[in-house]
Protein backbone atom coordinates (compact mmCIF):
# COMPACT_ATOMS: atom_id res chain seq x y z
CA UNK A 1 0.00 0.00 0.00
CA UNK A 2 1.31 3.42 -0.89
CA UNK A 3 1.20 6.19 1.73
CA UNK A 4 -1.85 8.46 1.61
CA UNK A 5 0.32 11.50 0.74
CA UNK A 6 1.78 9.81 -2.34
CA UNK A 7 -1.67 8.66 -3.37
CA UNK A 8 -2.94 12.25 -3.16
CA UNK A 9 0.00 13.52 -5.24
CA UNK A 10 -0.63 10.91 -7.91
CA UNK A 11 -4.38 11.56 -7.94
CA UNK A 12 -3.64 15.24 -8.46
CA UNK A 13 -1.28 14.42 -11.36
CA UNK A 14 -3.93 12.24 -12.99
CA UNK A 15 -6.59 14.92 -12.46
CA UNK A 16 -4.41 17.55 -14.18
CA UNK A 17 -3.90 15.36 -17.26
CA UNK A 18 -5.92 15.86 -20.41
CA UNK A 19 -6.94 12.20 -20.26
CA UNK A 20 -6.11 10.05 -17.22
CA UNK A 21 -3.82 7.70 -19.10
CA UNK A 22 -1.70 10.60 -20.34
CA UNK A 23 -0.19 10.54 -16.84
CA UNK A 24 0.72 6.84 -17.08
CA UNK A 25 4.49 7.24 -17.39
CA UNK A 26 4.64 9.78 -14.55
CA UNK A 27 2.56 7.53 -12.29
CA UNK A 28 4.70 4.47 -13.04
CA UNK A 29 7.89 6.44 -12.39
CA UNK A 30 6.64 7.74 -9.04
CA UNK A 31 5.51 4.31 -7.91
CA UNK A 32 8.83 2.85 -9.01
CA UNK A 33 10.68 5.49 -7.00
CA UNK A 34 8.59 4.50 -3.96
CA UNK A 35 9.00 0.71 -4.23
CA UNK A 36 12.46 0.61 -5.84
CA UNK A 37 10.98 -1.20 -8.84
CA UNK A 38 7.52 -1.51 -10.35
CA UNK A 39 6.12 -4.34 -8.22
CA UNK A 40 2.95 -6.29 -9.03
CA UNK A 41 1.26 -4.29 -6.30
CA UNK A 42 2.42 -1.06 -7.97
CA UNK A 43 1.02 -2.21 -11.32
CA UNK A 44 -2.35 -2.74 -9.62
CA UNK A 45 -2.20 0.65 -7.93
CA UNK A 46 -1.21 2.38 -11.19
CA UNK A 47 -4.12 0.68 -12.95
CA UNK A 48 -6.69 1.88 -10.43
CA UNK A 49 -5.27 5.43 -10.44
CA UNK A 50 -5.28 5.60 -14.25
CA UNK A 51 -8.57 3.81 -14.84
CA UNK A 52 -6.80 1.08 -16.84
CA UNK A 53 -6.62 -2.68 -16.43
CA UNK A 54 -3.44 -4.12 -14.86
CA UNK A 55 -2.71 -5.68 -18.25
CA UNK A 56 -2.78 -2.26 -19.94
CA UNK A 57 -0.29 -0.96 -17.36
CA UNK A 58 1.80 -4.10 -17.83
CA UNK A 59 2.12 -3.53 -21.58
CA UNK A 60 3.41 -0.03 -20.90
CA UNK A 61 5.68 -1.02 -18.03
CA UNK A 62 7.43 -3.72 -20.03
CA UNK A 63 7.87 -1.41 -23.02
CA UNK A 64 10.02 1.27 -21.43
CA UNK A 65 13.72 0.97 -20.72
CA UNK A 66 13.62 2.85 -17.44
CA UNK A 67 10.70 1.01 -15.86
CA UNK A 68 11.84 -2.12 -14.03
CA UNK A 69 9.42 -5.01 -13.64
CA UNK A 70 11.95 -7.05 -11.69
CA UNK A 71 13.82 -6.15 -8.51
CA UNK A 72 16.90 -4.02 -9.14
CA UNK A 73 19.74 -2.85 -6.93
CA UNK A 74 19.71 0.47 -5.09
CA UNK A 75 21.28 2.07 -8.15
CA UNK A 76 20.91 0.95 -11.75
CA UNK A 77 23.94 1.38 -13.99
CA UNK A 78 23.09 1.84 -17.65
CA UNK A 79 26.21 1.47 -19.75
CA UNK A 80 25.99 2.52 -23.40
CA UNK A 81 27.03 -0.02 -26.03
CA UNK A 82 25.90 1.93 -29.11
CA UNK A 83 28.05 2.80 -32.08
CA UNK A 84 29.67 6.06 -30.91
CA UNK A 85 30.74 4.51 -27.62
CA UNK A 86 31.81 1.34 -29.48
CA UNK A 87 34.22 3.51 -31.52
CA UNK A 88 35.98 4.46 -28.29
CA UNK A 89 36.04 0.99 -26.73
CA UNK A 90 32.93 0.77 -24.58
CA UNK A 91 33.48 -2.98 -24.68
CA UNK A 92 36.56 -2.60 -22.51
CA UNK A 93 34.55 -0.51 -20.05
CA UNK A 94 31.72 -3.05 -19.94
CA UNK A 95 34.22 -5.87 -19.26
CA UNK A 96 35.78 -3.78 -16.51
CA UNK A 97 32.38 -3.10 -14.91
CA UNK A 98 31.48 -6.79 -15.01
CA UNK A 99 34.76 -7.77 -13.38
CA UNK A 100 34.70 -5.02 -10.81
CA UNK A 101 31.09 -5.68 -9.76
CA UNK A 102 31.31 -9.45 -10.13
CA UNK A 103 28.09 -9.62 -12.17
CA UNK A 104 27.01 -10.10 -15.76
CA UNK A 105 24.76 -7.76 -17.72
CA UNK A 106 21.25 -7.80 -16.27
CA UNK A 107 22.45 -8.89 -12.85
CA UNK A 108 22.59 -7.26 -9.41
CA UNK A 109 25.62 -7.23 -7.12
CA UNK A 110 25.57 -9.50 -4.08
CA UNK A 111 25.20 -6.54 -1.71
CA UNK A 112 22.16 -5.29 -3.63
CA UNK A 113 23.85 -1.98 -4.45
CA UNK A 114 24.16 -2.01 -8.27
CA UNK A 115 22.30 -3.55 -11.20
CA UNK A 116 24.26 -3.52 -14.45
CA UNK A 117 22.30 -3.04 -17.69
CA UNK A 118 23.44 -2.33 -21.25
CA UNK A 119 21.61 0.54 -22.88
CA UNK A 120 21.16 2.29 -26.20
CA UNK A 121 22.57 5.64 -26.95
CA UNK A 122 22.31 8.05 -24.01
CA UNK A 123 22.99 11.13 -26.14
CA UNK A 124 26.51 11.29 -24.72
CA UNK A 125 28.17 10.38 -28.04
CA UNK A 126 30.65 13.24 -27.79
CA UNK A 127 31.68 12.09 -24.33
CA UNK A 128 31.82 8.32 -24.77
CA UNK A 129 32.34 5.80 -23.36
CA UNK A 130 29.37 6.71 -21.20
CA UNK A 131 27.18 5.31 -18.45
CA UNK A 132 24.62 6.57 -16.00
CA UNK A 133 24.31 5.58 -12.35
CA UNK A 134 20.80 6.26 -11.11
CA UNK A 135 20.00 9.56 -12.78
CA UNK A 136 23.59 10.81 -13.03
CA UNK A 137 25.33 10.60 -16.41
CA UNK A 138 29.09 10.05 -16.61
CA UNK A 139 31.25 10.34 -19.73
CA UNK A 140 34.80 9.90 -20.99
CA UNK A 141 35.09 6.76 -18.89
CA UNK A 142 38.35 4.99 -18.20
CA UNK A 143 38.68 1.94 -15.93
CA UNK A 144 40.19 4.17 -13.22
CA UNK A 145 37.35 6.69 -13.49
CA UNK A 146 34.79 3.87 -13.31
CA UNK A 147 36.37 2.69 -10.04
CA UNK A 148 36.20 6.20 -8.59
CA UNK A 149 32.57 6.67 -9.65
CA UNK A 150 31.49 3.33 -8.16
CA UNK A 151 33.20 4.18 -4.89
CA UNK A 152 31.61 7.63 -4.79
CA UNK A 153 28.13 6.31 -5.64
CA UNK A 154 28.50 3.62 -2.99
CA UNK A 155 29.29 6.24 -0.39
CA UNK A 156 26.47 8.53 -1.48
CA UNK A 157 23.92 5.72 -1.14
CA UNK B 1 27.79 35.92 -40.34
CA UNK B 2 26.36 34.98 -36.94
CA UNK B 3 24.70 31.60 -36.98
CA UNK B 4 21.43 31.49 -35.03
CA UNK B 5 21.51 28.41 -32.80
CA UNK B 6 24.68 28.64 -30.75
CA UNK B 7 25.11 32.40 -30.76
CA UNK B 8 23.81 32.77 -27.20
CA UNK B 9 25.98 29.95 -25.84
CA UNK B 10 28.25 30.46 -22.86
CA UNK B 11 31.16 28.19 -22.03
CA UNK B 12 30.05 25.45 -19.63
CA UNK B 13 26.82 27.05 -18.46
CA UNK B 14 23.33 27.80 -19.60
CA UNK B 15 22.59 31.33 -20.88
CA UNK B 16 20.35 33.35 -18.56
CA UNK B 17 16.95 34.72 -19.50
CA UNK B 18 18.24 38.31 -19.28
CA UNK B 19 21.31 37.55 -21.39
CA UNK B 20 19.14 35.92 -24.04
CA UNK B 21 16.84 38.95 -24.17
CA UNK B 22 19.72 41.43 -24.24
CA UNK B 23 21.13 39.64 -27.26
CA UNK B 24 17.92 39.96 -29.26
CA UNK B 25 16.05 36.99 -27.86
CA UNK B 26 12.23 37.18 -28.01
CA UNK B 27 12.50 39.90 -30.69
CA UNK B 28 11.07 37.46 -33.24
CA UNK B 29 8.16 36.79 -30.89
CA UNK B 30 7.57 40.51 -30.32
CA UNK B 31 7.67 41.17 -34.06
CA UNK B 32 5.17 38.42 -34.83
CA UNK B 33 2.68 39.07 -32.01
CA UNK B 34 2.62 42.83 -32.58
CA UNK B 35 2.82 43.10 -36.34
CA UNK B 36 2.43 39.84 -38.27
CA UNK B 37 -0.58 37.63 -38.90
CA UNK B 38 -0.25 33.88 -38.24
CA UNK B 39 -0.38 33.34 -42.01
CA UNK B 40 2.52 35.74 -42.47
CA UNK B 41 4.64 33.87 -39.92
CA UNK B 42 3.86 30.60 -41.70
CA UNK B 43 4.71 32.11 -45.08
CA UNK B 44 8.05 33.39 -43.72
CA UNK B 45 8.91 29.87 -42.58
CA UNK B 46 7.91 28.46 -45.99
CA UNK B 47 10.02 31.09 -47.79
CA UNK B 48 13.02 30.50 -45.52
CA UNK B 49 13.47 26.98 -46.93
CA UNK B 50 13.83 25.53 -43.41
CA UNK B 51 13.74 21.73 -43.52
CA UNK B 52 13.03 19.42 -40.57
CA UNK B 53 16.20 18.84 -38.59
CA UNK B 54 15.04 15.61 -36.92
CA UNK B 55 16.27 13.50 -39.80
CA UNK B 56 13.69 13.39 -42.57
CA UNK B 57 14.43 16.89 -43.87
CA UNK B 58 10.83 17.62 -44.86
CA UNK B 59 10.14 21.35 -45.49
CA UNK B 60 8.82 22.71 -42.19
CA UNK B 61 6.51 25.39 -43.58
CA UNK B 62 4.89 22.87 -45.92
CA UNK B 63 4.35 20.47 -43.03
CA UNK B 64 2.59 23.28 -41.17
CA UNK B 65 0.44 24.06 -44.20
CA UNK B 66 -1.08 20.54 -44.12
CA UNK B 67 -2.99 21.41 -40.95
CA UNK B 68 -6.57 22.17 -42.03
CA UNK B 69 -7.57 25.68 -40.96
CA UNK B 70 -11.25 24.96 -40.51
CA UNK B 71 -11.41 21.81 -38.31
CA UNK B 72 -13.16 22.42 -34.98
CA UNK B 73 -11.65 21.44 -31.64
CA UNK B 74 -8.17 21.80 -30.25
CA UNK B 75 -5.05 21.37 -32.35
CA UNK B 76 -1.62 20.49 -31.02
CA UNK B 77 2.09 21.10 -31.46
CA UNK B 78 4.62 18.59 -30.14
CA UNK B 79 8.34 19.18 -29.94
CA UNK B 80 10.15 15.90 -30.47
CA UNK B 81 13.06 15.81 -28.04
CA UNK B 82 13.31 12.04 -27.88
CA UNK B 83 16.67 11.88 -29.71
CA UNK B 84 17.75 8.29 -29.15
CA UNK B 85 19.44 7.72 -32.52
CA UNK B 86 23.00 6.59 -31.81
CA UNK B 87 25.46 9.31 -32.77
CA UNK B 88 22.92 12.09 -32.30
CA UNK B 89 23.14 14.42 -29.31
CA UNK B 90 22.55 17.90 -30.72
CA UNK B 91 19.23 18.52 -28.96
CA UNK B 92 20.85 17.82 -25.60
CA UNK B 93 23.75 20.19 -26.29
CA UNK B 94 21.40 22.90 -27.56
CA UNK B 95 19.06 22.70 -24.55
CA UNK B 96 21.81 22.43 -21.97
CA UNK B 97 23.15 25.76 -23.28
CA UNK B 98 19.98 27.56 -24.24
CA UNK B 99 16.35 26.51 -23.67
CA UNK B 100 14.94 29.90 -24.75
CA UNK B 101 15.29 29.57 -28.54
CA UNK B 102 13.11 26.47 -28.35
CA UNK B 103 10.56 28.11 -26.05
CA UNK B 104 10.36 31.16 -28.31
CA UNK B 105 10.29 28.99 -31.44
CA UNK B 106 7.44 26.87 -30.08
CA UNK B 107 5.44 29.94 -29.11
CA UNK B 108 5.87 31.29 -32.64
CA UNK B 109 4.92 27.93 -34.16
CA UNK B 110 1.80 27.81 -31.96
CA UNK B 111 0.89 31.33 -33.11
CA UNK B 112 1.33 30.39 -36.78
CA UNK B 113 -0.65 27.17 -36.41
CA UNK B 114 -3.42 28.43 -34.11
CA UNK B 115 -2.34 26.05 -31.34
CA UNK B 116 -3.27 26.82 -27.73
CA UNK B 117 -1.44 23.97 -25.99
CA UNK B 118 1.91 22.41 -26.93
CA UNK B 119 4.06 19.65 -25.49
CA UNK B 120 7.78 19.02 -25.34
CA UNK B 121 8.30 15.26 -25.43
CA UNK B 122 11.66 14.76 -23.78
CA UNK B 123 13.57 11.53 -23.38
CA UNK B 124 14.76 9.92 -20.18
CA UNK B 125 18.35 10.90 -19.48
CA UNK B 126 17.87 14.53 -20.52
CA UNK B 127 16.95 15.70 -17.01
CA UNK B 128 19.29 18.70 -17.17
CA UNK B 129 17.72 19.87 -20.43
CA UNK B 130 14.26 19.31 -18.94
CA UNK B 131 15.14 21.36 -15.85
CA UNK B 132 16.41 24.21 -18.07
CA UNK B 133 13.18 24.13 -20.04
CA UNK B 134 10.96 24.05 -16.95
CA UNK B 135 12.74 27.08 -15.54
CA UNK B 136 12.71 28.88 -18.90
CA UNK B 137 8.97 28.33 -19.31
CA UNK B 138 8.31 29.92 -15.91
CA UNK B 139 10.57 32.89 -16.73
CA UNK B 140 8.87 33.44 -20.09
CA UNK B 141 5.44 33.29 -18.42
CA UNK B 142 6.42 35.84 -15.80
CA UNK B 143 7.65 38.17 -18.52
CA UNK B 144 4.34 37.90 -20.38
CA UNK B 145 5.94 36.09 -23.31
CA UNK B 146 4.06 32.84 -22.73
CA UNK B 147 0.84 31.79 -20.99
CA UNK B 148 -2.23 34.01 -20.82
CA UNK B 149 -2.59 36.98 -23.20
CA UNK B 150 0.94 37.06 -24.58
CA UNK B 151 2.30 40.64 -24.78
CA UNK B 152 -1.19 41.86 -23.98
CA UNK B 153 -2.73 40.31 -27.09
CA UNK B 154 -5.66 37.90 -27.21
CA UNK B 155 -3.33 34.94 -27.75
CA UNK B 156 -2.74 32.46 -24.93
CA UNK B 157 -0.34 29.56 -25.26
CA UNK B 158 0.58 26.83 -22.80
CA UNK B 159 3.77 24.72 -22.94
CA UNK B 160 3.99 21.41 -21.06
CA UNK B 161 6.88 19.01 -20.58
CA UNK B 162 6.34 15.28 -21.00
CA UNK B 163 9.19 13.20 -19.63
CA UNK B 164 9.42 9.82 -21.28
CA UNK B 165 10.85 6.59 -19.89
CA UNK B 166 13.19 5.70 -22.73
CA UNK B 167 12.48 3.88 -25.98
CA UNK B 168 13.88 4.70 -29.44
CA UNK B 169 10.58 4.18 -31.28
CA UNK B 170 9.10 7.13 -29.34
CA UNK B 171 11.04 9.35 -31.76
CA UNK B 172 8.79 8.13 -34.59
CA UNK B 173 6.08 10.73 -35.10
CA UNK B 174 3.00 8.56 -34.60
CA UNK B 175 4.56 6.35 -31.91
CA UNK B 176 5.38 9.54 -30.04
CA UNK B 177 1.75 10.61 -30.25
CA UNK B 178 0.65 7.26 -28.80
CA UNK B 179 3.28 7.58 -26.06
CA UNK B 180 2.06 11.05 -25.14
CA UNK B 181 -1.51 9.75 -24.90
CA UNK B 182 -0.26 7.08 -22.48
CA UNK B 183 -0.72 4.23 -24.94
CA UNK B 184 1.83 1.61 -25.96
CA UNK B 185 4.14 3.53 -28.31
CA UNK B 186 3.59 1.55 -31.48
CA UNK B 187 3.53 3.53 -34.73
CA UNK B 188 0.10 4.33 -36.19
CA UNK B 189 -1.14 3.66 -39.68
CA UNK B 190 -0.89 6.65 -42.03
CA UNK B 191 -3.13 8.11 -43.43
CA UNK B 192 -4.71 9.86 -41.67
CA UNK B 193 -1.59 11.94 -41.19
CA UNK B 194 -1.06 13.63 -37.83
CA UNK B 195 -1.61 17.04 -39.44
CA UNK B 196 -5.26 15.99 -39.83
CA UNK B 197 -5.73 13.41 -37.03
CA UNK B 198 -2.97 13.16 -34.47
CA UNK B 199 -2.90 13.72 -30.74
CA UNK B 200 -6.34 12.92 -29.28
CA UNK B 201 -7.57 12.80 -32.88
CA UNK B 202 -6.87 16.52 -33.34
CA UNK B 203 -4.67 18.15 -36.00
CA UNK B 204 -1.07 17.83 -34.77
CA UNK B 205 2.34 19.03 -35.87
CA UNK B 206 5.45 17.24 -34.59
CA UNK B 207 8.74 19.12 -35.07
CA UNK B 208 12.27 18.48 -33.87
CA UNK B 209 14.03 20.68 -31.29
CA UNK B 210 16.58 22.08 -33.75
CA UNK B 211 13.84 22.87 -36.30
CA UNK B 212 11.79 24.88 -33.81
CA UNK B 213 14.84 26.60 -32.31
CA UNK B 214 15.53 28.12 -35.75
CA UNK B 215 12.12 29.85 -35.96
CA UNK B 216 12.87 32.93 -33.78
CA UNK B 217 15.83 34.03 -35.92
CA UNK B 218 13.89 33.37 -39.13
CA UNK B 219 11.00 35.56 -37.99
CA UNK B 220 13.29 38.26 -36.57
CA UNK B 221 15.65 38.45 -39.56
CA UNK B 222 13.49 37.30 -42.45
CA UNK B 223 13.42 34.38 -44.85
CA UNK B 224 16.09 35.76 -47.21
CA UNK B 225 18.57 36.16 -44.35
CA UNK B 226 18.07 32.53 -43.34
CA UNK B 227 18.45 31.25 -46.90
CA UNK B 228 21.60 33.35 -47.24
CA UNK B 229 23.27 31.59 -44.32
CA UNK B 230 23.78 28.45 -46.40
CA UNK B 231 26.94 28.07 -48.45
CA UNK B 232 25.14 26.71 -51.49
CA UNK B 233 21.82 27.46 -53.19
CA UNK B 234 20.45 23.97 -52.35
CA UNK B 235 20.55 24.67 -48.63
CA UNK B 236 19.10 27.12 -46.11
CA UNK B 237 20.31 28.08 -42.65
CA UNK B 238 22.83 26.43 -40.41
CA UNK B 239 23.05 22.86 -39.15
CA UNK B 240 24.18 21.32 -35.90
CA UNK B 241 26.64 18.52 -36.59
CA UNK B 242 27.27 16.30 -33.60
CA UNK B 243 30.47 14.47 -34.30
CA UNK B 244 31.62 11.30 -32.57
CA UNK B 245 34.11 8.50 -33.23
CA UNK B 246 37.68 9.01 -34.40
CA UNK B 247 38.08 12.78 -34.38
CA UNK B 248 40.39 14.78 -32.15
CA UNK B 249 37.68 16.81 -30.37
CA UNK B 250 34.30 15.10 -30.41
CA UNK B 251 31.87 17.99 -30.32
CA UNK B 252 28.59 19.41 -31.51
CA UNK B 253 29.32 22.27 -33.90
CA UNK B 254 27.09 24.71 -35.77
CA UNK B 255 28.09 25.31 -39.39
CA UNK B 256 26.36 26.79 -42.42
CA UNK B 257 24.44 24.20 -44.41
CA UNK B 258 26.52 23.26 -47.42
CA UNK B 259 29.78 23.15 -45.46
CA UNK B 260 31.89 20.27 -46.72
CA UNK B 261 32.40 17.07 -44.80
CA UNK B 262 36.03 18.10 -44.48
CA UNK B 263 35.01 21.40 -42.85
CA UNK B 264 32.84 19.49 -40.35
CA UNK B 265 35.77 17.26 -39.40
CA UNK B 266 38.14 20.24 -39.28
CA UNK B 267 35.80 22.01 -36.86
CA UNK B 268 36.43 19.01 -34.59
CA UNK B 269 40.21 19.17 -34.88
CA UNK B 270 40.39 16.63 -37.72
CA UNK B 271 41.10 12.94 -37.31
CA UNK B 272 42.49 11.60 -34.04
CA UNK B 273 46.25 11.65 -34.06
CA UNK B 274 47.67 8.68 -35.89
CA UNK B 275 44.29 7.61 -37.32
CA UNK B 276 43.30 7.59 -40.97
CA UNK B 277 39.72 8.32 -42.13
CA UNK B 278 38.02 5.19 -43.43
CA UNK B 279 34.35 6.15 -43.58
CA UNK B 280 31.66 8.02 -41.72
CA UNK B 281 27.94 7.89 -41.22
CA UNK B 282 26.75 11.47 -41.75
CA UNK B 283 23.29 11.55 -40.20
CA UNK B 284 22.89 9.18 -37.28
CA UNK B 285 22.63 5.39 -37.17
CA UNK B 286 20.13 5.04 -40.01
CA UNK B 287 22.22 6.54 -42.82
CA UNK B 288 24.70 5.09 -45.32
CA UNK B 289 28.47 5.43 -45.25
CA UNK B 290 30.38 8.28 -46.84
CA UNK B 291 33.94 7.55 -47.98
CA UNK B 292 37.25 9.48 -48.30
CA UNK B 293 36.21 10.59 -51.81
CA UNK B 294 33.32 12.54 -50.21
CA UNK B 295 35.53 14.95 -48.24
CA UNK B 296 34.56 17.89 -50.45
CA UNK B 297 30.86 16.98 -50.46
CA UNK B 298 28.64 19.91 -49.39
CA UNK B 299 26.55 18.78 -46.44
CA UNK B 300 23.01 19.71 -47.40
CA UNK B 301 19.96 17.46 -47.73
CA UNK B 302 19.86 17.16 -51.53
CA UNK B 303 23.59 16.85 -52.19
CA UNK B 304 24.14 14.18 -49.53
CA UNK B 305 21.11 12.28 -50.88
CA UNK B 306 22.57 12.41 -54.40
CA UNK B 307 25.79 10.93 -53.02
CA UNK B 308 23.77 7.92 -51.80
CA UNK B 309 23.35 8.76 -48.13
CA UNK B 310 21.29 11.17 -46.03
CA UNK B 311 22.07 14.27 -44.00
CA UNK B 312 19.63 12.86 -41.43
CA UNK B 313 20.05 14.30 -37.96
CA UNK B 314 23.62 15.47 -38.58
CA UNK B 315 25.03 12.83 -36.23
CA UNK B 316 28.41 12.26 -37.87
CA UNK B 317 30.07 9.03 -36.69
CA UNK B 318 33.66 8.76 -37.89
CA UNK B 319 35.47 5.44 -38.43
CA UNK B 320 39.20 5.02 -38.95
CA UNK B 321 41.24 2.26 -40.56
CA UNK B 322 41.35 0.28 -37.31
CA UNK B 323 37.54 -0.10 -37.26
CA UNK B 324 35.95 -3.18 -38.78
CA UNK B 325 32.89 -1.98 -40.65
CA UNK B 326 31.22 -5.40 -40.46
CA UNK B 327 31.41 -5.18 -36.70
CA UNK B 328 30.28 -1.54 -36.78
CA UNK B 329 27.24 -2.51 -38.88
CA UNK B 330 26.58 -5.43 -36.53
CA UNK B 331 26.58 -2.97 -33.63
CA UNK B 332 24.07 -0.76 -35.46
CA UNK B 333 21.79 -3.69 -36.36
CA UNK B 334 21.95 -4.93 -32.77
CA UNK B 335 20.70 -1.55 -31.64
CA UNK B 336 17.78 -1.59 -34.07
CA UNK B 337 16.90 -5.21 -33.28
CA UNK B 338 16.80 -4.40 -29.59
CA UNK B 339 14.71 -1.29 -30.12
CA UNK B 340 12.14 -2.76 -32.52
CA UNK B 341 8.72 -2.45 -30.90
CA UNK B 342 7.83 -5.85 -32.34
CA UNK B 343 4.64 -4.60 -33.94
CA UNK B 344 5.30 -5.93 -37.45
CA UNK B 345 6.91 -9.14 -38.67
CA UNK B 346 9.66 -7.87 -41.02
CA UNK B 347 11.12 -5.75 -38.26
CA UNK B 348 10.55 -8.15 -35.34
CA UNK B 349 11.83 -11.26 -37.14
CA UNK B 350 14.02 -9.75 -39.83
CA UNK B 351 16.35 -7.67 -37.70
CA UNK B 352 17.43 -10.52 -35.36
CA UNK B 353 17.97 -12.72 -38.43
CA UNK B 354 20.20 -10.11 -40.07
CA UNK B 355 22.03 -9.68 -36.78
CA UNK B 356 22.64 -13.44 -36.64
CA UNK B 357 24.12 -13.53 -40.14
CA UNK B 358 26.39 -10.55 -39.47
CA UNK B 359 27.52 -12.15 -36.20
CA UNK B 360 28.47 -15.31 -38.06
CA UNK B 361 30.40 -13.34 -40.69
CA UNK B 362 32.22 -11.29 -38.06
CA UNK B 363 33.16 -14.44 -36.16
CA UNK B 364 34.55 -16.21 -39.23
CA UNK B 365 31.61 -18.55 -39.80
CA UNK B 366 30.10 -16.71 -42.75
CA UNK B 367 29.42 -18.25 -46.17
CA UNK B 368 29.44 -16.68 -49.63
CA UNK B 369 25.64 -17.04 -49.87
CA UNK B 370 25.24 -14.81 -46.83
CA UNK B 371 26.01 -11.72 -48.88
CA UNK B 372 23.08 -12.45 -51.22
CA UNK B 373 20.81 -13.22 -48.24
CA UNK B 374 21.74 -9.91 -46.63
CA UNK B 375 21.03 -8.10 -49.89
CA UNK B 376 17.57 -9.68 -50.06
CA UNK B 377 16.85 -8.55 -46.52
CA UNK B 378 17.79 -4.99 -47.35
CA UNK B 379 14.89 -5.24 -49.83
CA UNK B 380 12.43 -7.19 -47.62
CA UNK B 381 12.81 -5.03 -44.56
CA UNK B 382 11.60 -2.04 -46.50
CA UNK B 383 8.14 -3.61 -46.21
CA UNK B 384 7.88 -2.90 -42.50
CA UNK B 385 5.13 -0.85 -40.86
CA UNK B 386 7.28 2.18 -40.03
CA UNK B 387 10.70 3.55 -40.95
CA UNK B 388 12.66 1.77 -38.20
CA UNK B 389 13.56 -1.31 -40.24
CA UNK B 390 14.37 0.57 -43.48
CA UNK B 391 16.50 2.89 -41.34
CA UNK B 392 18.32 -0.11 -39.93
CA UNK B 393 18.96 -1.39 -43.44
CA UNK B 394 20.64 1.84 -44.60
CA UNK B 395 24.08 1.17 -43.07
CA UNK B 396 23.86 -2.49 -44.15
CA UNK B 397 23.04 -1.47 -47.71
CA UNK B 398 25.98 0.93 -47.57
CA UNK B 399 28.27 -1.80 -46.25
CA UNK B 400 27.33 -4.13 -49.11
CA UNK B 401 27.64 -1.34 -51.67
CA UNK B 402 30.89 0.25 -50.55
CA UNK B 403 32.70 -2.39 -48.51
CA UNK B 404 31.65 -5.71 -50.02
CA UNK B 405 35.33 -6.67 -50.27
CA UNK B 406 35.72 -6.25 -46.53
CA UNK B 407 32.66 -8.46 -45.91
CA UNK B 408 33.98 -11.10 -48.33
CA UNK B 409 37.41 -11.03 -46.74
CA UNK B 410 35.79 -12.09 -43.45
CA UNK B 411 34.17 -15.04 -45.24
CA UNK B 412 37.25 -16.12 -47.21
CA UNK B 413 39.72 -15.77 -44.35
CA UNK B 414 37.19 -17.22 -41.88
CA UNK B 415 38.02 -14.45 -39.43
CA UNK B 416 37.82 -10.71 -38.98
CA UNK B 417 40.83 -9.35 -40.88
CA UNK B 418 41.25 -6.60 -38.32
CA UNK B 419 41.53 -8.88 -35.32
Amino acid sequence: MIPESLKKTLEARVASAITAREAAVDVMKELQAHYGWLTDEAVGEAASLLGLSPLQVEELATFYEMIYRRPVGKKVIHVCDSISCWCVDCEGIIEHLKKKLGVGLGETTADGMFTLLPCCCMGMCGDGPAMSVGDVPYGKLTPELVDEILEMERQKA
Amino acid sequence: MTLPLFRHNRANRVVTFDEYREEGGFEGLRKAFTGMSPAEVQQTVIDSGLRGRGGAGFPTGRKWSFVPRDLPGPRWLICNCDEMEPGTYKDRVLLEHNPYSLIEGMTLACYALGVRHAFIFIRKGYEKAAANLARGIEEAKKAGLLGEKILGTEHSIELDLHLSAGRYICGEETALINALEGKRPNPRQKPPFPAVKGLWQGPTVVNNVETLANIPAIVANGAAWFKGLALNPEGAGSKLFCVSGSVENRACVELPIGSTLEAVLDACGGMREGRKFKACIPGGASTQFLKPEHMKLPMDYDTVAKAGSRLGSGGVIVFDESHCLVEATLNLITFFARESCGWCTPCREGLPFVREILTRIENGRGEEDDIAILREHVKYLNYSFCALAPGAMAPLEGLLRDFEDEVREHIVKKKCPLK
